[in-house]
């Protein structure tokens, strides 16, 4: 116990005319049970008011406080200082635009990714309030509700090869979210809808399999297996859309 | 500086927020939410447990209706709550449960058949109906006569929060995130938008609106200890009170959770004790039998969270760098059932403390968790005070929790009350006309700006704020905490006055450039110390105990004198709030009496007389407490005499009858001229 750690943390702040991108260090002495939330919460109190960071839920649970911890992106509230070595380096999460020092702006690219991938349920049906609710197996809401568990705190963007080289990629957070709708009855789309959405190299064919997502996803949902289904799906969609247009040709 | 135009303005993109923003958007009007956090961050994805409705699916909810969900409210507010907006809430949940499942909510389903349940430590039988097979399905929570709450597994309240964001992208609402108001803008009639500062770049913006909604959720963070998120600031609701004119009702209603854990006071269930976990002190002795002989660590949450700091008083609470706390001890629950039934208890354990459950005893102490208190509001949802505001969710005090929730109806409370206030919002905002005045925008902007130039020059001097902070954390975490009394309350409010003056000379140690969280807090920090005032004053003023709200001094409920709701509003210039009071409820669908849990004496209300005069109970709720500057001697008399000085000020800062109330109700405590 009673350790001293010694944190280098990445600060820049574009609002700040003054301020250049650089390492800053601090010593604290580490307390019992210490999160990076506590830790950080310190620094800003006792050290620098200026340090820039999020947290919001500190639960584990909304997502706000992705960063690289000591070169691996995390959620910061739920990593124990006594699991990291004394030495802890703190650098935003990349791939994101920066807000300042370890905050970055991932509600914007995520705001995006629901355009894109159309994140709602479509549907013609109309909501009778006097109706009752349409049944659904339970196994099937479970189901949903795994692909469901994702809280958008975009590390596995950041630790992603395909978003670094095109920061179009959808990224394993998108393709998971269009896995979500597709095994939901209640959205009318077809596979060729989704195709149109994400069959291309920005989508579903991007991916190069390094599957440093499903390492690092905090909430440990099973993103490989998803995008595998997800691939073999749109292939098959693909293969499809191509033999019915050449019959379509014939009829013509 | 930018300038935005909408019909309908939230603040705050939790569920209430988005909900109302759905409606209006749905109506053809323009709606746009701001928010600090992106959406689907807001508080409300954190709530586990579920939504109460009484749809009856489950055979453990056989034969539930609105009408046992409306009782089991009530009783639960300890008679606090508004009749009115209790029925309307307990009628319309079940509905808006099957809207949510329309939306794409991933709603847990009835499974037919035999299946076994846990209840005290035992293990009992039941047996789901074929014909029930695929419908929304409910678990049992605290306080109810029927399992009724909906729920997807532990994740409920974000199922609900990405389905409710999900259907605001596809009606193309905008929110706008990393967005903070600071100011509300009117002109003492009319809510006329709000000035907001970016999280971003800190630039000001001003939206304007025909109708502005407050939905910030609850103000947790001015406890120090707090299982709320670190956003639950109440920076709605102070916006609101620098008005001047609206009201917060019932702020001294706060409550606690037993079994918060040490440090970071995030909730671990209450099924740990539920399951036959027990309380430990420092010499890892169990000691709630000796105060609960009967009930133990099984009695109510409120009771059991004045043990534990009844114990900890006396110097048995384990020592910790982060304070005193005791322990929970779960493990002779064994490893299979740890794993298994309590497996998110494993989970926060081993994420946040490093702690084996199984073999590691766990660090809690009863934590803020709830505020019952919050912009006072119609049934419509409307604000006391300024006509074109309204609110909803935790921000609000609607009033449908009074002195106690239940848990699982604050989350169903956030979209049952955004639908109701959205269609009250649409009608109103069909009617609406409003000017904006060149003149009066200009004015709020301009005093923001004022704000922001004074802190970064220090004009009012150099107090740092993140001790300010602290000040009013230890002031209030003393005196205005679980259980309360004349005495320390007194002491708070002494307390709190001096930070509310140091809180008034804050000024920052950095140059306040960009984003700068140091200015975020900074901006806020005089609102939360007099929502802290608003609190402890109204707590030491209430000399009863009813629901969360425990005197020590006075331990009765008294229905004779205090079926009534606290309204406070923070007359410019003042040190304190000026207290009014209004009858807890107009309508009585259920006459006061036993809760059928937690004890305690009760002192009886008068008969009814004639029916149209029920609600209107006699007593402070024709009473103004005194809002007179440095007046802490009177605040420690706890007698219900009104001080006469608050007459003359009540009408200098405008009496509700005038300030464009948009409900009778509001005038309740002036009805009696």
């Amino acid at each position: 116990m009673a350790r001293i750690l010694s944190f280098s943390i990445f600060r820049y702040n574009p609002g700040d005319p003054a301020s250049a991108p650089r390492l800053d260090n601090f010593l604290l002495d580490e307390s019992d049970r210490m999160t990076l939330f506590i830790a950080l919460t310190r620094l800003r109190e006792e050290q620098d008011a200026s340090l820039q960071f999020d947290f919001c839920c500190r639960a584990g649970i909304c997502g706000a406080c992705g960063m690289v911890i000591n070169g691996r992106p995390g959620l910061a509230c739920h990593t124990k200082t006594k699991d990291l070595p004394k030495e802890i380096t703190l650098l935003p999460l990349p791939g994101f635009d920066l807000v300042a020092d370890l905050s970055v702006d991932t509600g914007k690219w995520f705001r995006a990714m629901y355009r894109r991938v159309e994140s709602w349920v479509h549907t013609d049906k109309a909501f009778d309030p006097a109706a009752e609710e349409e049944r659904m197996d339970n196994a099937l809401a479970e189901q949903i509700y795994e692909l469901e568990r994702c809280i958008e705190c975009g590390c596995c963007v950041s630790a992603c090869g395909t978003s670094r080289m095109r920061p179009d990629f959808l990224g394993a957070a998108g393709l998971n979210r269009i896995a979500r709708f597709m095994i939901d009855p209640r959205d009318e789309r077809t596979d060729s809808d989704y195709f149109d959405l994400v069959g291309n190299d920005e989508g579903v064919f991007g991916c190069m399999g390094l599957l440093a997502c499903e390492d690092i996803c905090p909430k440990e949902i099973p993103l490989q297996d998803q995008l595998g289904i997800l691939r073999r799906k749109m292939a098959f969609t693909a293969v499809k859309d191509i033999f019915r247009m050449k019959e379509k040709g014939k009829k013509k | 500086m930018q300038t935005f135009h909408t019909d309908l303005l939230c603040v705050g993109a939790g569920l209430a927020g988005e909900r109302v923003a759905i409606a209006a958007a749905s109506a053809g009007f323009s709606a746009m939410c701001l928010s600090i956090v992106p959406a689907r961050r807001s508080h409300s994805a954190a709530a586990q447990g579920g939504m109460q409705a009484a749809l009856g699916n489950c055979a453990m909810g056989d034969g539930d209706d609105p009408d046992v969900h409306f009782a089991d409210t009530v009783k639960g507010s300890d008679w606090g709550c508004d009749q009115e907006v209790a029925r309307l809430f307990c009628d319309s949940a079940p509905i808006v449960m099957r809207e949510l499942a329309a939306w794409g909510v991933p709603w847990n389903r009835v499974v037919a058949g035999r299946s076994s349940y846990f209840k005290g430590g035992a293990q009992f039988e039941k047996i789901e109906k074929k014909e029930k097979e695929g419908l929304i399905t409910a678990r049992a929570f605290g306080g109810t006569a029927k399992w009724r709450t909906c729920y997807t597994s532990d994740g409920t309240g974000h199922t609900v929060l990405y389905a409710m964001d999900n259907k605001a992208a596809q009606l193309g609402v905008p929110v706008h995130d990393r967005t903070e108001v600071i100011a509300l803008i009117h002109d003492g009639e009319n809510c006329l938008g709000a000035i907001a500062r970016s999280l971003r770049n800190g630039e000001l913006s001003a939206y304007l609106a025909k109708a502005t909604l407050i939905a910030t959720g609850g103000f947790g963070r001015i406890y120090r200890e707090s299982t709320n998120a670190v956003i639950n600031d109440g920076g709605g609701l102070i916006s609101a009170l620098d008005t001047g004119l609206v009201r917060l009702g019932n702020m001294e209603a706060v409550q606690f959770h037993p079994t918060g854990i040490v440090p970071t006071d995030i909730l671990v269930t209450e099924g740990c004790r539920g399951d036959g976990g027990t309380l430990l002190d420092v010499n890892e002795e169990r000691f709630m039998p000796e105060y609960e002989p009967e009930k133990a660590e099984l009695a109510s949450r409120d009771v059991v969270s004045r043990r534990m700091t009844e114990h900890m008083r006396r110097g048995l609470g384990v020592k910790s760098p982060y304070g005193d706390h005791l322990w929970l001890d779960i493990r002779h629950l064994g490893e299979k059932h740890i794993r298994s039934k309590l497996r998110e208890v494993d989970e926060i354990c081993k994420y946040f403390l490093g702690v084996d459950p199984v073999r590691q005893l766990i660090p809690v102490r009863p934590t803020q968790h709830y505020s019952m208190g919050g912009v006072r509001t119609d049934a419509s949802g409307a604000a006391y005070g300024l006509a074109g505001l309204f609110s909803a969710g935790e921000a609000a005090c609607w009033d449908l929790h009074g002195f106690n929730r239940l848990g699982g109806n604050s989350l169903a409370e956030t979209v049952v009350a955004g639908m109701l206030v959205g269609q009250k919002t649409v009608e109103f905002l069909k009617g609406r006309q409003v000017n904006f005045s060149t003149a009066v925008i200009e004015d709020a902007v301009a005093r923001q700006k004022d704000r922001i130039g004074r802190l970064i020059a220090k004009t009012d001097g150099k107090e740092n704020v993140f001790s300010v902070k602290n000040r009013m954390h230890d002031a209030i975490m003393k005196g205005a905490g679980i259980f309360r009394n004349g005495t320390d309350l007194a002491a708070c409010v002494d307390e709190l006055q001096d930070t509310l003056d140091a809180a008034r000379k804050v000024g920052l140690s950095t140059n306040g450039r960009g984003a700068s969280p140091e200015l975020t807090l900074a901006l806020k920090i005089e609102g939360m110390v007099k929502l802290a005032l608003c609190v402890a004053f109204g707590a030491l003023k209430r000399t009863e105990s009813r629901g969360s709200h425990s005197r020590e001094d006075y331990p009765e409920r008294n229905d004779r004198d205090w079926l009534v709701r606290t309204l406070a509003s923070w007359p410019d210039g003042a040190d304190l709030p000026l207290l009014e009071y209004e009858s807890a409820t107009e309508v009585f669908e259920i006459l006061p009496g036993d809760r059928g849990y937690g004890g305690g004496a009760i002192i009886p209300m008068p008969p009814p007389a004639a029916p149209g005069e029920q609600g209107t109970p006699s007593g402070p709720a024709e009473q103004t407490a005194t809002a007179s500057t440095g007046s802490t001697g009177s605040a420690g008399s706890t007698g219900s005499a009104a001080a006469p000085p608050t007459q003359g000020r009540l009408a200098e800062t405008g009496s509700p009858n005038t300030a464009g109330s948009p409900h009778a109700g509001a005038d309740a405590a002036q009805g009696d001229k």
